[in-house]
């Protein structure tokens, strides 16, 4: 599904990713942690083709194909899928509409019949409802004015409308209370199969007790430092980073 | 006697002696000489066989006009304008060859519509709008006349109504903007040709929009319109004018003035969308679109609302204005302006509080990009007795692009302690993470622009009748081409 | 020549200025002439002037000041309490005997025009004009022409002064009405820190008119404080003209606080010309009376990464008159280019007026700008709640006010000179004319 290797990426000319390596199979659930400005989020917009994210070494292979050249818009429509860590607002365009544009730009490009006004409302009222969300906030404007948990629901609720083959979560944990986590989590293994992959980046092993991890890998300092199971998270949570931190830093 | 010695004699008639200048243009020509002069003044009123009071009035003007210098505050460049240069009248051939149907039009007038994704037989149908169409000047069609006429509702050409009302029409015709208001106008005074008059009559509820298409379809021919709606007491109606006009080489003049006046308990509506010819990249060809439009809120309790959304012309030079007379009456003005490549426009409005309790709104969003230069240039005067007067302004522009600018020219008088004024701009961009965010989403980049600058106008958008809304969020996507990438 | 109407003696009136025999500053003199006999006075007929008009100077023919010493005597100078230094001048006059240049830190130069002129005219003609050398004001113009009084502060590289420097212009002491051409030049060199008061006061009934032109140059990571109190009297016509260039992450922070003056206007205009630099421009003005006050300012963000705030607030009575022209210019390739302007103000009487033309000017695109303007009346609701509370309605009144303009005097960031500004707003409220029963009812 998704092969990175010894991938560089600077950020106004100043290098972030130092060589990151990872291989992501279909169907799995990896895990980032790491410490705060260690790269996590770059490593999100590298893959998600965010301008200004320059790639200066390596290669990131999707499904076979190399990821360089593509514009946001065409990996987004090839199954790639960011929940940003800071959603953005966009004032006056409501959730609904953008969806709506979203979906259909997404089925053009694949070469689908673009859903009618009543197929997509009715699969919107869907997924809000599985997800446990108000009607209410698919006509208020993009994220503004949301709360943090509602904003980071919101993406979870794109997620589920987009249905992705590759989707990265950027720390979509961060700011929900219990009951929310639970309920993005359940929205993110409900779309787990065998056919998708779930790259979570987080802070906290909670969330990796509802979304289970196939691999946990921990980036510090621009490079995947180490790789384990479930039971590093834990182990990162009680020690911390000191160990990776100290290394390169002694 | 034939209608052309008929209109001669007239002309000797009221002038009243020889032509001074050996006028010669023949008089059954479909277009007067190129140029402006007394005598051109007097030919377009003879062909119109109007009466001599309105003669007097053009004369008057052309006089005005003449000593009138251009208005030289706004922000707008270009050279001078060679008044000279341009046809001054100019009327169908003949029946013939006047579209008898819409078929007949222009295909690439219709091309425009279809791109907007409205056939414009449908907007005729559409939720039972009457079209008055404005083929250079002359008014070719007018539909739903007896819908109207039922209701005791005046909608026609203004020609047709000086034979029709001729007292209205004199009551109240240039009474909110005075034939020397400004070089611009005052021209239009002396020369305008046609456009449409409307009266509601007391108590009446317009049972349709009232919608105009203007069109400008000869080669250097300036446009003068003139529009006048009055709605008596307790009447309302909503008027929607919508523009376009095909590529043409020279720049044209665009003259027009319309004047609203709503009396007691009366309500007028209007929306514009503004979609003339820009012009090429380096705005080569386009119109120039210098319009005076006012409404007076004469009466108590009246209210007078602008919509406009203006995309097109090469310059925009535009501010319609409420003038508050009447107590408690509401003055609003809700505009979008986009300009882009090498556009200009200044545009805004002036909100004149008179009476006691007038309230006024103004809420104006502007997209410059390309290497477009767009100012907002508004007043709010609170007048001494415009006790409890009210204004709230809000005025945001967006920039896309860094060879393009954004102004914002606010003035606010007030001479009343107990008014409340409150005024609120904006400067911004588009950022590049909310693209990065649209476009993370599957959106391809200049639909991911249009989206949110559609949502930067939102709140005026919502102020459009249906049918323009449509054709205006569409216009915003084909105006901003090419601003990306 | 065409004639000065409102000056005797016209622009020459065989006077001797400060700088006589230096051929630049003459030839500064001549060109400044012309330019004001081009130019004339301006009128509302220039969109700059549009809502003030020199009413003053149509019927009234002042005196520019001669050579004799003024002796007036002067007691209770405003002040702000410890300061470095001071210059006062009376009556457009110098007064030695009242300033305290005694114990000037080391770096430092502060003292009147005339001896820097006499002293090292190489540095003053290096200076004067190289911050206003607009060629578009007719004030600057006569300034340039006529100067006549005026004072100069050059602080060193890297010197960083403690303690403000003071000066105070007193006015209004003389039987005739005079006329006073102060022609101010400040540098603070690169690094250094200085903060500069200055105030204006009244007294006595006598007209004057002073055109004051004052040059800013805040060098490259400096910091100026600048505090203006202007309290004229009821006969004053004051013109302030000021030009400011700040340098790359310089900041220069102002503060004007208007309580008095028949017609006062400042225009300022700011050039911030390197990276990182900032301004603060603020101020407050309080009118009565037929009392005519107008800010106007240009801020020209003319590099990339600088930002502006600029907040003015006012409260107007009787038929006092107040005049805010604020304008934004945000150059092309300016990015990152972040500026607020906000004007409020309050009328307390129903022959009040007051313009506002907050206005920006944009030329690129990743910027954040801003402004705001509000016209009204104090907040009924709060006026209310005030007087259900027990507290009388000229009390509440006061407190309101106060409240109003402590929030644009918030944005002086000294402390003392805030107090004092503070306590000056004080003085000017109602209450103290209540009390001696000049207070009208307004409500
Ligand atoms: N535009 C930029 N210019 C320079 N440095 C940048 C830029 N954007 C990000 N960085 C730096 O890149 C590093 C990695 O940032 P990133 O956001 O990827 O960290 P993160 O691992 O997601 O941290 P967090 O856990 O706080 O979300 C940080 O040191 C950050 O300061
Ligand atoms: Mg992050």
């Amino acid at each position: 599904m998704l092969e990175i290797k010894d991938l560089h990426a600077a950020v106004d000319g100043k290098e972030i990713l130092k060589g990151v390596n990872l291989t992501v199979n279909p169907g799995e659930v990896h895990a980032i942690m790491g410490p705060n400005g260690s790269g996590k989020s770059t490593l999100s917009y590298v893959l998600a083709g965010r301008d200004g994210y320059e790639v200066t070494g390596g290669r990131i292979i999707y499904e076979g194909e190399d990821l360089t050249d593509l514009d946001p818009e065409e990996r987004a429509a090839k199954g790639i899928f960011l929940a940003f860590q800071y959603p953005v607002e966009i004032p006056g365009v409501p959730n609904s509409t953008f969806l709506n544009e979203a979906v259909n730009a997404v089925r053009r490009y694949r070469g689908e019949d673009e859903l009618d006004k009543i197929q997509f409302v009715k699969m919107l009222r869907a997924k809000t409802k599985e997800l446990n969300m108000s009607d209410e906030m698919l006509k208020r404007a993009v994220n503004v004015g949301f709360s943090g948990g509602e904003k980071k629901r919101n993406e979870v609720l794109q997620m589920a409308v987009l249905e992705p083959k590759l989707a990265i979560l950027d720390e979509t944990d961060s700011g929900l209370d219990i009951d929310a986590l639970k309920i993005v989590s359940e929205g993110v293994n409900a779309l787990r199969s065998p056919e998708r992959s779930t790259l979570v980046i987080t802070h906290y092993q909670r969330l990796l007790d509802y979304i289970v991890p196939d691999k946990v890998h921990v980036l510090a300092q621009g490079r995947i430092q180490k790789t384990g199971g479930k039971e590093l998270a834990l182990e990162l949570e009680e020690k911390g980073y000191a160990d990776f931190v100290g290394e390169e830093a002694a | 006697m034939s209608a052309t010695a008929e209109t001669v004699e007239q002309v000797h008639s009221i002038s009243g002696e020889k032509y001074k200048y050996g006028f010669v243009t023949d008089i059954a020509a479909d277009k007067a000489p190129k140029g402006l002069s007394e005598d051109i003044v007097r030919f377009i009123s003879a062909k119109k066989g109007e009466p001599e009071w309105l003669l007097d009035w053009r004369l008057k003007a052309y006089r005005r006009w003449l000593e009138m210098p251009e208005p030289q505050w706004s922000k707008v460049q270009f050279p001078p304008i060679d008044y000279q240069q341009y046809h001054y009248y100019s009327a169908p051939k003949s029946d013939d060859d006047r579209p008898k149907s819409l078929d007949e039009v222009d295909p690439e007038l219709l091309a425009t519509y279809e791109k907007l994704g409205i056939p414009i037989k449908e907007q005729e149908v559409l939720a039972g709008v009457a079209v008055d169409y404005v083929f250079d000047s002359v008014s070719v069609a007018t539909t739903f006349k007896k819908k109207l006429e039922e209701v005791g509702v005046i909608f026609c050409p203004i020609s047709e109504a000086l034979e029709r009302c001729p007292d209205l029409v004199r009551k109240y015709l240039g009474t909110v903007v005075p034939v020397a208001d400004n070089k611009h106008a005052c021209l239009n005074s002396a020369v305008f040709t046609d456009g449409s008059f409307v009266y509601i009559p007391p108590g009446v509820r317009c049972p349709m929009e009232l919608s105009t298409y203007f069109r400008i379809n000869e080669m250097n021919t300036g446009q003068f319109e003139r529009t006048l709606i009055v709605a008596d007491k307790g009447s309302y109606v909503s008027y929607l004018e919508g523009c376009t006009a095909p590529m043409r080489d020279e720049n044209q003049l665009h003259a027009a003035v319309v004047e609203l006046v709503a009396l007691d308990d009366a309500e007028i509506k209007y929306s514009t969308v503004q979609n003339w010819y820009p012009g090429d990249e380096d705005g080569k060809g386009g119109i120039y679109n210098f319009v005076t439009k006012r409404g007076a809120c004469r009466g108590k309790n009246s209210k007078i609302s602008w919509t406009q959304v203006e995309t097109g012309s090469a310059i925009t030079w535009k501010y319609p204005s409420c003038i508050l007379q009447g107590d408690n009456s509401v003055g609003e003005f809700y505009s979008i302006a986009i300009t882009n490549n090498a556009q200009q426009a200044d545009t805004g409005t002036k909100m004149i509080h008179l009476g006691k309790n007038t309230t006024s709104r103004i809420i104006s969003k502007g997209i410059s990009a390309g290497k477009s230069d767009q100012t907002y240039r508004g007043l709010v005067k609170i007048s001494p007795k415009a006790e409890g007067a009210r204004n709230y302004t809000q005025c945001d522009s967006l920039l896309i692009g860094d060879k393009c600018g954004a102004h914002t020219v606010p003035y606010i008088e007030s001479k009343n302690k107990n008014a409340i004024v409150e005024h609120e701009a904006t400067t911004s961009t588009i950022s590049e993470v909310q693209l990065f965010y649209l476009r993370q989403r599957g959106i391809p980049e200049e639909a991911a622009v249009a989206l949110v600058v559609n949502g930067f106008c939102r709140e005026v958008m919502q102020q459009l009748p249906m049918e323009f809304a449509v054709e205006a969020q569409k216009l915003v996507g084909i105006s901003l081409e090419g601003s990306v990438g | 020549m065409t004639a000065v109407s409102f000056l005797d003696g016209g622009l020459d009136g065989g006077r001797t200025l400060p700088g006589e025999g230096l051929a630049w500053l003459k030839a500064r003199r001549d060109a400044g002439a012309e330019r004001f006999d081009a130019l004339g006075l301006p009128t509302p007929k220039l969109e700059s002037w549009k809502y003030t008009r020199l009413r003053p100077l149509d019927d009234t023919h002042y005196t520019p000041i001669g050579d004799d010493a003024d002796a007036t005597e002067i007691a209770n100078l405003p002040s702000v309490g410890d300061v470095a230094a001071r210059v006062v001048f009376v009556n457009g006059k110098l007064r030695t005997d009242l300033s305290d240049l005694a114990s000037l830190p080391a770096g430092v130069r502060f003292g009147p025009l005339e001896d820097i002129l006499a002293d090292d005219p190489a540095w003053a003609e290096a200076h004067l004009g190289a911050v206003a050398d607009d060629t578009d004001q007719a004030m600057l113009a006569l300034n340039d022409a006529m100067m006549d009084s005026g004072f100069v502060l050059h602080v060193a590289k890297g010197v960083a002064l403690t303690k403000p420097l003071e000066v105070v212009y007193v006015g209004g002491l003389t039987d005739q009405a005079v006329a006073y051409f102060p022609r101010n030049l400040i540098v603070i060199e690169p690094n250094a820190q200085a903060t500069l008061v200055k105030h204006h006061v009244g007294r006595g009934v006598g007209a004057y008119f002073a055109n004051a032109a004052t040059e800013i140059d805040v060098a490259d990571g400096a910091i100026f404080k600048h505090y203006k109190v202007q309290a004229e009297n009821m006969q004053a016509t004051h013109v302030a003209t000021e030009h400011t260039r700040i340098g790359r992450d310089a900041t220069y922070e102002c503060f004007n606080l208007a309580i008095g003056g028949l017609l006062s206007r400042t225009e300022a205009r700011i050039t911030l010309a390197g990276e990182g630099a900032h301004c603060g421009y603020h101020g407050a003005y309080m009118m009565r009376g037929k009392e005519h006050c107008d800010n106007t300012s240009f801020i020209d963000m003319a590099v990339p990464h600088t930002t502006c705030k600029q907040v003015f607030k006012g409260v107007l009575d009787d038929e006092a008159r107040a005049v805010f022209q604020g304008k934004i210019l945000v150059a092309r390739d300016a990015q990152k280019a972040d500026g607020r302007m906000l004007n409020k103000t309050l009328l307390l009487s129903d022959n009040a007026e007051i313009d506002t033309k907050p206005e920006l000017e944009i030329y690129a695109d990743d910027v954040q700008c801003a402004h705001g303007a509000t016209t009204g009346q104090l907040d009924q609701t709060a006026l209310f709640y005030l007087r259900s509370r027990g507290i009388p309605e000229p009390q509440a009144r006061n407190m309101l006010v106060q409240s109003f303009l402590g929030d644009a005097l918030q944005e002086i960031s000294d402390e003392t000179v805030r107090e004092v500004l503070m306590d000056r707003v004080v003085h000017w409220l109602p209450a103290h004319c209540y009390l001696a029963g000049e207070w009208k009812e307004s409500a």
